[in-house]
C-alpha cells in the first residue's frame, strides 16, 4: 500500500512537472511576442517602457487597467484586449522575473 | 546569459537557474558526443561543432530569419549549432526605408551589422546564397559551391519579383531605371537620388500591385514622404498613386485624411490601376483598362511571390506562389523537416506580410524547432501580437495593431476578436514610438 502511494505520488509530480514546464514554455513563446517592441526578455531601448524587472503586481495592474481601458494609450490597449487576464497575469510573472 | 555560450555545456547546466532548456534531456536525445565537441574548446558550439550537435540552418538573414536564428540559439541553451545563410553585408531594414526615401534618415540609420549574433549568440553566418534543397538528405547547396546538412531548415527568403508579368522589366538594364526600392538597400538610395534629381514641377508615379504584397501599408507611406519631401523643396511637384487594389489596402482612413489635409494639392490616388507593362524609355506605365501615363520617376512596385529558392524548392503550394504551413511549428505543408516563416508563407487571415509579422513567427518558429529537436512538443497554442507604424510625415505617425491566436478547430492563426485597432489621429508621439519600436525590433533581431 505503501509503495503504491509512493508510486501514485511520484507519477502525479511527474505529470505535474511536465504540465508546468509546458506550461512556462508557452508563456515563455507568449511574452516573446512581447520583445519585439519590448526589447528581448523585456529588457528595453530607450524610448519604450522596460519591462524586465518590474514589479509583478505592477504589471499586472497596468497590463489590466489598458485592457480595461482606465489608462491613456496610443496602442497598448488594443493589444491587451486580446489576452485574457490570466494570461496578462502569466506575463506580469515572467517579466517580473527577468534581470533588468 | 551572452557569456555562457562560450562555457562547456556542463557548466551551463549548472548555471541555468531557470532550467527553460533541458539540458539533460538533450543530452540523452543527442548522446554523449555533445559533452566532448562542447568541452573541446571555447568556440566549439559555434564554428567547429561536431554531427552530435542538432543542426539548424536558416536561409535569409531578415526579420525572420535573423531572430528565428537567434532565438533557437538562445532557447536550446546554446546546444542547437545554427548557421545562418545569408549573402548580404549586412541587415538593411525595410521598416523605416521610406524615411530614407523621403531624405529624413540615411543608409546608415536602416542598416545594421550581423556580428552580435556571431559574438552573443554564437550563430555561425555563411555569407552566401542557397540555390537548392535536397530534403530526402537534408542539406543545402550554396552558390559557393559548399553544402550545408540539417537536421531541422528553417527558410525565410523574403519575396520575389514576378518581373514576368511587366515585359518591359526583363533586362536588368530597365530595372536599374525603373526603381522597385521594394528591398530595403542600393534600390532605396537609388530612388532618393532620382527623387533629388527631379526638377521641380516633375511628376513621381507610385504603382501598388494587388494584394497579398510585402508591407500592405508602405506604398501609401512612401508616398505621403515623397509628398513631404515636395512640399519643402519642390512644391509645383506632384505624387500620383496608382492602385491596382480598389481602394487603399491598410490604414485608408488615416491616410486619406493626411493626403487631404496635409499634401492635397501635390497627392492624387487612383484606385484599380493595374499596371500591365513599363516602357522605360519613355518613361511610361501601361495599364489594363486605363490610358498610359509618363512621368518624370516611375517607381514601380511588381507584384509578388514568395522568395525564389522557396518557390523554386516546390515549398510553394498556394497558387505556385506563397509557402503553406502549419501554423504550430510554421513547418511546411509540402516538405518535411523544412519551416518557412516571414513573407513567403501563405498568411493566415488578417495576417499582413510585415517585418513585426515575420518577427513572431520566427520565434514562433525557433520555440517549435527547439521542441521538436529536443523530444518535447511544440506550443499548441501560439499567441502573438502585429504592431505596425507608418509615417505620414518626417514628424508623425499611426499605427495599426493586432492579435493573432492559433484556433485549433481551423487550424490556422486568426485575429482576436476585439482587440487590435487603429490610431485615433496621426501624432509626433507615435512618431517617437515608432522609432523606439525599430530600435526594439532591431535589437530583438540582431543583438
Amino acid at each position: 500500500m505503501k509503495s503504491w502511494i509512493h508510486v501514485l505520488a511520484s507519477v502525479s509530480l511527474c505529470t505535474a512537472a511536465l504540465l508546468a514546464r509546458a506550461d512556462a514554455l508557452q508563456v515563455r513563446s507568449m511574452a516573446a511576442s512581447c520583445a519585439a517592441c519590448h526589447g528581448t526578455n523585456g529588457v528595453s531601448q530607450p524610448g519604450i517602457e522596460p519591462l524586465a524587472g518590474q514589479s509583478q503586481d505592477d504589471l499586472r495592474k497596468k497590463l489590466l487597467d489598458f485592457k480595461m481601458g482606465k489608462t491613456p494609450a496610443t496602442l497598448m490597449h488594443q493589444l491587451a484586449k486580446g489576452y485574457s487576464d490570466a494570461q496578462l497575469e502569466q506575463l506580469a510573472s515572467y517579466f517580473a522575473a527577468q534581470k533588468r | 546569459m551572452r557569456s555562457w555560450s562560450n562555457w562547456p555545456a556542463i557548466l551551463q547546466r549548472k548555471k541555468d537557474k531557470g532550467g527553460r532548456m533541458q539540458r539533460r534531456q538533450f543530452v540523452q536525445t543527442v548522446g554523449a558526443g555533445v559533452l566532448s565537441s562542447t568541452l573541446g574548446g571555447r568556440n566549439a558550439q559555434a564554428s567547429t561543432a561536431t554531427r552530435a550537435q542538432p543542426r539548424v540552418v536558416v536561409v535569409g538573414g531578415g526579420y525572420g530569419g535573423a531572430v528565428a536564428a537567434k532565438y533557437v540559439r538562445m532557447w536550446s541553451d546554446y546546444g542547437i549549432h545554427v548557421t545562418l545563410v545569408e549573402p548580404n553585408a549586412a541587415f538593411v531594414s525595410c521598416p523605416i526605408s521610406n524615411l530614407v526615401v523621403g531624405g529624413s534618415k540615411t543608409m546608415a540609420d536602416i542598416s545594421m551589422p550581423y556580428d552580435n549574433l556571431l559574438t552573443h549568440h554564437g550563430v555561425e553566418w555563411v555569407r552566401d546564397l542557397v540555390t537548392a534543397m535536397d530534403a530526402d538528405k537534408r542539406q543545402v547547396r550554396l552558390a559557393g559551391g559548399g553544402v550545408l546538412g540539417y537536421d531541422r531548415l528553417i527558410v525565410s527568403p523574403g519575396v520575389d519579383f514576378m518581373w514576368e508579368t511587366l515585359p518591359g522589366m526583363a533586362q536588368a538594364s530597365a530595372r536599374d531605371k525603373v526603381l522597385h526600392a521594394w528591398k530595403a538597400g542600393a534600390q532605396t538610395l537609388a530612388l532618393r537620388k532620382q527623387l533629388e534629381a527631379m526638377p521641380d514641377g516633375g511628376v513621381y508615379a507610385l504603382s501598388i500591385p494587388a494584394a497579398p504584397y510585402r508591407c500592405p501599408p508602405g506604398p501609401y507611406e512612401r508616398a505621403c514622404l515623397v509628398a513631404n519631401y515636395f512640399s519643402k523643396a519642390k512644391p509645383r511637384s506632384k505624387v500620383l498613386i496608382l492602385d491596382a487594389n480598389d481602394d487603399v489596402t491598410a490604414k485608408g482612413a488615416l491616410f486619406k485624411k493626411a493626403w487631404a489635409e496635409r499634401y492635397k494639392d501635390i497627392i492624387e490616388y487612383r484606385p484599380k490601376h493595374s499596371v500591365v507593362d513599363v516602357d522605360v524609355f519613355n518613361q511610361t506605365l501601361k495599364f489594363e483598362f486605363q490610358e498610359d501615363l509618363k512621368a518624370d520617376v516611375l517607381n514601380v512596385i511588381p507584384g509578388m511571390r514568395a522568395g525564389e529558392i522557396a518557390w523554386k524548392s516546390g515549398l510553394a503550394t498556394a497558387s505556385k506562389r506563397w509557402c503553406e504551413v502549419d501554423f504550430v511549428s510554421f513547418e511546411s505543408k509540402a516538405t518535411k523537416n523544412i519551416h518557412v516563416v516571414g513573407d513567403s508563407i501563405l498568411a493566415a487571415p488578417g495576417m499582413p506580410k510585415s517585418g513585426h509579422m515575420a518577427n513572431q513567427q520566427g520565434k514562433t518558429c525557433a520555440a517549435a524547432v527547439v521542441a521538436l529537436l529536443t523530444g518535447q512538443v511544440p506550443n499548441g497554442m501560439p499567441i502573438y501580437s502585429n504592431t505596425c507604424y507608418s509615417f505620414v510625415s518626417d514628424e508623425d505617425a499611426v499605427h495599426v495593431a493586432s492579435v493573432h491566436r492559433y484556433d485549433t478547430e481551423r487550424k490556422t492563426m486568426l485575429p482576436v476578436l476585439g482587440a487590435g485597432g487603429l490610431s485615433a489621429a496621426a501624432s509626433p508621439l507615435e512618431a517617437n514610438y515608432a522609432m523606439a519600436w525599430a530600435r526594439n525590433i532591431w535589437a530583438d533581431t540582431l543583438a
